[in-house]
Parts: C-alpha cells; structure tokens; sequence
C-alpha cells in the first residue's frame, strides 16, 4: 500500500538513527571480549573505558535500538493492517523525545559522566542527563500506543465481528506491556532517582529501586521479542511457503505474555536481601507461566514450518527442515527468522534454568546470563529487527538490496558466532567467571595475583564467537547502508508478507478483546507486586548516598548520617 | 474439539500440576534462596564469631573494592552463616565451589548458611559491577583440615 510522506520519512529516520548508532554498540561489544580474554590488559582503550563502553553497548543495544524498532515496526504493522495512518503530530512529538533523549543519554555516556550500566542501579550516580534522557526516550516510544488504540476501536466499530488482524493484537499487546512496565521505571527514575543525583535528596532506597527497575526490566525482555513473535505468526509461514498451523493459538499466546510479562521481576531478584522466599517463590512459579506461551509458539511455529515443508515435497518425519527455503536471497527475510528461531530453543532453555530459584543460585550474575540473553537478544530479538529493519526500508523506498547474496548468508554467520560466544560465557558461568568484569586486567592476566587460568578457554571461545558475530555485523552494516545509498528501482510501497491460515478458527469473542485480559492482568500484578514493594520499602534499613565509581567515599559525605563508622 | 487433542490437553494439566507439586513439595522441604532478614545494625561490624568447634557465623562487609573479612579461616566440616551488606554500593558475593551467589546492599542484610564439607580455598568473588575496582575485588574462605586428621 502507499503511505504518506510524512510516515514514510519517519519510518526511515527510526530505522535508520539507531542502525547507525549500533555501530558504536556493536564497537563495544566487540572490545569487551577482547578485554575479558586478557589480549589486552587496560582499563580503557582508545580513550573509551571498559565499564563507558559495556553501558553504551548495553543501553545503545538492548534500550535505544529495539524502542525505536518497536515503534517504527508498530506504525508499519497498524498502518498496514488497519488501512489507516497513526496521527502525525503525535508519531513526530514521539520521534522528537525519543531523539533527543537517546541524545542526552548518549552525551552522558561518551562524556564518561554515566558509566553505571543499562540497569544503572543507585547507589551509583550517574549524571542527571543520563536519567532524564531515559525517560524521554521511554515515554516518546509509547506515545504512539494512544494514536493507535484509538485506530483499532475505529476499525472495531466498522468491522465488530471481524476478527483484529493477529499482527494488530501483537502490537497492541506489547505496548499495553510496555506502558505499563514502564510506569514502574519512571516512578523510578523521576521520583527516587533524579530528585537524588541532582542532590536535593541525600539518600535513596537501593532495594526498592531495584524491585521498581525489574518491575519493567522483565517486561522489557518481552517488548523487545513481541515484534519477533508477530513476525513469526504472521510471516514466517509465508516466507517458508506455507500457511500458520493455527491462529487461534497464535492470540492465546499473545494474551498470556499481556498477563505473565509484568508480575515475574523479582527472578531477577532471587539473590537480593529484603524479599521473602515466599514472593521469590510466587513469582518464580509465575515465570514458569511465561514458558507456556513460548512453547505454544514453538509447536505452532514448528507445525506450519512442517506443512510448509510437506508443501514442498519432503518425506520423512523431519525431512521438511531440509527442504525449507534457507538461501533464497529473495527470500532473505526467512534466513533471519528461522536462524533467530534455531538461537530461541537455547535461548528459552537457558532462561528456564534461570528461573528456578536453585539453579539461579548456580550462575546468577555469572557470565552465563550474558551466554542466555545473547541467544534471546542478540538471537531471535536482534536478527528479526536487522533483518525487518532491510525489509521495510526497501519496500518502502523501493531500492533493491546492496549484495543481495552476502544478505541472505549474514544471519547464519550470526547464528555460528552467537553459539560459539554463548558456549564460552555459559561454561565459563558454570565455573564462577563473573559477568560485567574487566577480566582482562586481574584475572585473565597472568602477572597478576588474581589470575584464574580456568577462564582462558571460556574467554577465547567468547572472543572467537565475538569475532564472527563482529564481522556478521559489519557486512549487514555494508548491505544496510550500501541499500540507503542506491539508486531507486521502482516505486516504493508498504508492503509486508501476510501468511495464510491452515485452522482459521471462528471468532471467539474472549480472544478478540482486551478488557477481560487487561483486568487479569491487573489483578496478577497486583497480588504479585504489592507484597514486594511493601517488603522493598520495610524490611531496609536507611538509605543510600551517591557515589561515584571512582571513588569509595559518598559525593556528600557530611550531608549524611552515615550508618558506618568510615 | 477433537478427541486426541482433549486427551493432549488432559496429560499436559496432569503434568504441570504434578511439576508445581514437586517444586512447591522440594522448596517446602529444603529452600536455599536468601533469608529475608529486616535491618540491623549489629552485622555491619565485619567480623567471624565461633559459635562451637563447626559452627561459625561471618559478618561479612563488602566494600568499594574489597571484602573485609578479607580472609576466613575455618576447619573442614563447619557451618557458616554469612550475613552480607555493604558500606557503599552494590555488591556481589559469589563462592562458586558453593552455589552461594548473594547481593549485598547498602541498608540490607542478606543471609546464607553453607557447610565447607572439604578443605581448601574458595574464592569469594564480587559479581556486581561496582565501579573500577570491580576487577580485583576478590576474597578467599581457607578451610583446613581439622588438627584430628593430621
């Protein structure tokens, strides 16, 4: 379909801004497992130091880069379904505070005022900037929800026994996660934090602060997957040449995350003081609930993948895997879904073990969560948004692709380099190597007392893995922006691959709305979420003052009543 | 509904009431998530109190960037409770060999009990980004052997 000017060009700028900027991310990441392997033994490189260069991976990466997909990919996905366009002064004020606050946070961050990680919790300080600019960019990413919502209930008017669109319930669901996840961060931010780091307050609550961040920061993990998900219930099958086994299940799943994304943060948690094993308990049961609908997705997506292959020609029980269309560069679009989908299986079982409270015990905070969330993020999460991010930006330009044969190999060179990088961070997590840490300088250097030559062979394996994943990058990079420069073939057009249904079931009424869900979910929250944030707010004793990760002594030590003795 | 997707639907209910029960049944008998204890001042003091000959209770502060107890030695076969905090930001208190993985923060006691069955050395090691010290922020359990066995 053709869309406006306006959207198109606000299309191009929320693919493009943070494609540009993951440069910089993908840089840092890189440098860090060239640091953590001890090849170099510093604590910066290139004036950029380890710490600067993780929370700008981190926050580039995993914050800016999927808020601004998410957003552009949504204005597509509603635009396309519905027939109708988002309100334009409200697509552009979302676009203008995402902008300037990524550009606060990213002064912040390269000024070295800000290396606190993309979890930035107190009693760190960072500066001021770095607080708001998140915040900015968080509300600019789910202003567009209102624009939205307000085309679906005009769509429903005119259309009320039709049944929403699979890819409109997608993203109507993540956004109604991510406001309301995100409501928990902002309190967090302007309220605790902010009012503290410009020094008008002296203390803070370290454990409530926490339990606020994870609040959103799990929720989080499922905004940046929903937009795969949509994709691969919407397109996959079509891309492979067949049809969705069911999309009855495809609706149910989507309901379940709008109930079990929220009230499941304090797994994060499970090694904090001041929680009860009780909560801990509750909310780790309810992570297991969250399984359901990823492997509801996996059955479905496995038996259109089969039908698919069948369609084909395959014989055999599993013989459809063989006859998928894995290296059609006109079909390059699969490539990136299925080598996301073969790194979620690893990824969804390493994420089980972290949600058992014994297990957790076992690797919490050692180097085999980044092993899990590179084949959750950097797997499904990352793949479908480079690969759509192409998608969209030649359709809707009408170039063709730059090295259109390089494309459709990147993401299984991706695929090699993520499962060599997460084998080394999982085994070295197994054997104590602690995530976030500058190897390189104490334990991974042999001069040092520190040395624990245990890690060599986990951090090379993680170098070589990163090496790969670096070079994968560098040439989507080469057919991204060798794409945007290229000359226009033909007219351009909004156009997203639309699969058929195999068991297109009738409408069922309690799975084409969302008051009943938005109320479960409203209930579970609060019966999960409420004895955590009384127990966050009891059980601490006083709060915190700011600190510097440079110095050991609070910002103003003589304004507080410190509870040590110094 | 067809009738070999009712009987898909009745195992799968089976199966996760009997994974609930076990999990519910296994933490009923045996948790070894955190102790959730309210604040006191009292643990703050780093310090390692014996209790008896195998029983031993450490207060262990973590600190920008070290551990103090710095060093604890204890004999092979003792139970040690460790109460953690910390004196500045957050911390992390991994002993591997272990499985004991703790936050300590500010304001907050965290609490574990874990018996050192063989002698040796475990390292503590702080898993939490802590500012640019995090790196060497390391400290050690020596467990030895008990004078009987020599």
């Amino acid at each position: 379909m053709q869309i406006s000017k306006s959207l198109r060009y606000l299309i191009y700028w929320e693919l493009g801004i943070p494609l540009t900027l993951l440069t910089i991310g993908i840089y840092h990441g890189l440098m860090q497992t060239i640091y953590r392997a001890g090849v170099i033994h510093q604590s910066s490189f290139a004036h950029l130091d380890y710490y600067q260069g993780l929370t700008l991976h981190g926050v580039i990466n995993a914050i800016v880069l999927t808020s601004f997909f998410a957003v552009a990919f949504g204005h597509a996905t509603i635009t396309f379904y519905l027939k109708r366009e988002p309100h334009k002064w409200v697509t552009w004020l979302s676009f203008w505070l995402m902008t300037i606050g990524t550009l606060m946070a990213a002064w912040a961050m390269l000024a070295g005022k800000a290396s606190v990680l993309y979890t930035f919790y107190p009693p760190l300080k960072a500066h001021p900037l770095f607080y708001l600019g998140a915040a900015l960019l968080i509300v600019g990413s789910w202003i567009p929800l209102f624009s939205w919502a307000n085309l679906y209930m005009d769509w429903k008017r005119q259309n009320p026994l039709v049944k929403t669109p699979l890819a409109v319930v997608g993203t109507l669901v993540n956004f109604t996660i991510w406001f309301v996840c995100t409501l928990a961060v902002a309190y967090e931010v302007l309220v605790l934090l902010l009012p503290w780091a410009m020094g008008w307050k002296q203390t803070i609550n370290v454990t409530l602060a926490r339990t606020l961040f994870w609040f959103f920061g799990h929720a989080l993990v499922y905004f940046w997957l929903l937009p795969a998900y949509i994709m691969y219930y919407t397109m996959l099958p079509k891309l492979a040449g067949g049809k969705l086994f069911s999309d009855l299940a495809g609706r149910i799943s989507l309901f379940l995350f709008l109930l079990f994304s929220v009230p499941v943060g304090v797994h994060h948690q499970f090694s904090d003081p001041s929680i009860t094993r009780g909560i801990k308990m509750f909310q780790g049961l309810l992570t297991f609930g969250v399984a359901i609908p990823s492997f509801i997705t996996a059955f479905t997506l496995a038996a259109s993948l089969e039908y698919a292959g069948k369609k084909r020609g395959s014989k055999g029980l599993l013989g459809f895997f063989a006859k998928l269309p894995y290296l059609d560069p006109n079909k390059y679009l699969f490539a990136y879904l299925i080598g996301g989908l073969i790194l979620f299986i690893f990824g969804g079982l390493t994420g089980i073990v972290n949600a058992s409270g014994v297990l957790n015990a076992v690797v919490h905070n050692t180097a085999w969560l980044p092993g899990h969330f590179h084949m959750t993020v950097a797997g499904p999460v990352f793949l479908s948004i480079i690969g759509m991010s192409l998608f969209l930006y030649s359709g809707i330009s009408g170039k063709p692709i730059f090295l259109p044969n390089v494309n459709v190999i990147i993401p299984y060179l991706w695929v090699i380099g993520i499962l060599i990088f997460s084998t080394g961070l999982s085994w070295g997590g197994l054997i104590g190597e602690p995530r976030r840490t500058n190897l390189g300088m104490t334990y991974l250097n042999p001069k040092n007392e520190l040395f624990t030559p245990e890690w060599v062979p986990t951090t090379m394996l993680a170098l070589a893995g990163g090496i790969i994943m670096t070079f994968a990058a560098l040439l989507f990079f080469i057919v991204f922006f060798g794409t945007v420069f290229s000359k226009k073939k033909e007219q351009g057009s909004l156009n997203l691959p639309v699969s058929e249904v195999l068991h297109d079931e009738k409408r069922i009424a309690l799975f084409d709305t969302f008051k009943p869900w938005l109320i479960m979910m409203g209930i579970i929250i609060i019966l999960a979420y409420v004895p955590a944030f009384m127990n966050a707010s009891k059980n601490p004793g006083p709060g915190a003052p700011a600190f510097t990760p440079d110095n050991p002594v609070p910002i103003h030590p003589s304004g507080t009543t410190n509870i040590y003795n110094q | 509904m067809d009738p070999s997707e009712k009987k898909i639907i009745g195992i799968t209910g089976v199966v996760l009431a009997l994974f609930i029960f076990s999990i519910l049944y296994a933490r009923g008998k045996n948790n070894d998530l955190p102790e959730c204890l309210p604040f006191n001042k009292t643990y703050l003091d780093p310090k390692i109190i014996k209790l008896d000959e195998k029983t031993f209770q450490v207060y262990a502060v973590a600190q920008m960037w070290q551990f103090q107890p710095a060093q604890i030695y204890i004999p092979a076969g003792s139970e040690v409770d460790f109460y953690i905090s910390s004196k500045d930001v957050v911390h992390g208190f991994n002993i591997s060999e272990k499985n004991v993985n703790l936050m300590a923060v500010y304001g907050n006691i965290n609490k574990t009990t874990v018996k050192f069955e063989r002698a040796g050395i475990y390292k503590i090691t702080c898993h939490e980004y802590c500012g640019i010290g995090h790196q060497s922020m390391q400290a050690e359990v020596i467990v030895t052997e008990p004078p009987s066995n020599k």
